[in-house]
């Protein structure tokens, strides 16, 4: 008989089998509950984002010759910044993977040179190992990102940009579809265009603004907030999609941890039915030796 | 009466929807009061109580900084921060009030930015707890 199919040791398998499942249950019911919070908050976020997409939108369409640092775009794109919204913590199935293999497919498919900003420690872990330009880093974003953390990743890529320290940003996170999906995107941060984002505002309407004092006080700021809002955005869809992959991967480890409970109960059972028939031959035979002795 | 529609977002919720017969909000440049067939306007808007008058009553929201947008069929208030009365939370406000004037007294030099960012903080301390009726 092997060693791991004596009845004590197949004991001792189940019971840390089904402490695994207590603490993979117990993870998923809590993920299960800060993806309703998760996702009440994308959720809830999503008039704000599409009411500065309108106000922009309308604006830039008015101003076509708007000349901001934001709107530049420098006709030879040397570097090009990515910036990666990952999680902070794993035991997410495959979230933070299927973030970093796409980013990975898409900076070796990069023709210019690539720097990094790293939202998440997984994704931060991610480039260290790989020796990748890091220009700044923003982890332990904990469960309820905050907009203030929106706005300081902003203020970093900007200062970033205007610097030159990349002439394009692209944004990498995951849109929430629904607690089983969630979708990989890419999009352009940085530079802003005019054009884009008047399509996006709807630039059909025929009034003009007042500008109170004037355009540029205006509408200056108003592009850093519309970076702020479309990270904040993210960084709400990318936890929900995390707590939505969390639970997901907890409630199927918890059901792979029942059938091999199943499994194990059988072989228990057997090994323990084995046992008894031995002893009972062992008892039988004992019994006729007697006898006949 | 005509109204207008006006709308309170801010980047974490839906603030308030409702149509109204009159705004009032402190921009950078002043206090305008806004009714309905104003002419389209955008202003940032200071850190300030929001008043707002709809089916003949008034009601305040401690608005804390952002954009307003006159539309001419609608009126959108993209605010940093947007709470009305009952949302605010009093003992909290107050011990940001506590705390900014004491930053701002134990000022040393060289702190300038501390500096404007403890007024700043008493400032939407002092909007929040008057919008709540307290002193």
């Amino acid at each position: 008989m092997a060693a791991g199919d004596s009845l004590r040791d197949i004991r001792r398998r189940i019971k840390s089998i089904q402490n695994t499942q207590q603490i993979t249950r117990a993870m998923k019911m809590v993920a299960a509950a800060k993806l309703r919070r998760a996702q009440g908050a994308a959720e809830a976020a999503r008039p704000y984002a599409q009411a500065l997409r309108g106000l922009v939108g309308r604006l830039a369409s008015r101003n076509v010759r708007f000349a901001h640092p934001l709107l530049r775009s420098s006709g030879g794109v040397r570097r090009v910044g990515y910036l990666v919204i990952t999680a902070d913590r794993g035991l997410c199935g495959a979230y933070n993977a299927n973030v970093l293999r796409r980013t990975a497919v898409e900076l070796a498919r990069e023709e210019r040179e690539v720097v990094v900003v790293a939202v998440g420690r997984k994704g931060r872990d991610f480039f260290a190992r790989r020796s990748f330009p890091v220009l700044a880093q923003f982890v332990r974003l904990g469960d309820d990102p905050r907009y203030e953390l929106a706005q300081s990743i902003t203020a970093e890529v900007e200062r970033l940009f205007v610097a030159g320290e990349f002439t394009e940003l692209k944004l990498v996170y995951t849109r929430f579809l629904s607690a089983m999906q969630y979708k990989v995107e890419v999009v352009r941060l940085l530079p802003l265009h005019g054009g884009e984002l008047e399509e996006r505002g709807g630039a059909t309407t025929s009034w003009d603004y007042i500008y109170e004092p004037t355009v540029a006080a205006v509408l200056g700021p108003l592009l850093a907030r519309y970076v702020a809002g479309t990270v904040f955005g993210a960084l709400l869809e990318a936890k929900a999609s995390e707590q939505g992959a969390r639970m997901v991967a907890m409630d199927s480890a918890s059901k792979n941890a029942e059938k091999m409970l199943k499994l194990l109960t059988l072989k228990r059972n057997k090994a323990r039915q084995t046992a008894i028939t031995r002893e009972l031959a062992e008892l039988v035979g004992g019994a006729e030796a007697l006898a006949e002795g | 009466m005509s109204t207008t529609r006006l709308e309170i977002v801010t980047p974490r919720r839906l603030v308030l929807v409702a149509d109204v017969e009159m705004v009032i909000a402190r921009g950078t440049e002043g206090e305008l009061g806004i009714l309905p067939q104003h002419a389209p306007l955008v202003t940032p808007l200071e850190v300030a109580p929001l008043k707002l008058r709809a089916g003949g009553k008034w009601e305040e929201l401690a608005v804390s900084g952002g954009y307003l947008e006159v539309m001419p069929n609608r009126i959108t208030v993209l605010a940093n921060t947007a709470e009305r009365a009952g949302e605010i939370d009093v003992a909290r406000a107050r011990s940001a009030r506590e705390r900014a004037e004491e930053r701002k007294k134990g000022r040393r030099e060289g702190e300038e930015i501390d500096m404007a960012r403890a007024e700043a903080a008493l400032k939407r301390a002092i909007t929040r707890l008057r919008v709540a009726g307290e002193k």
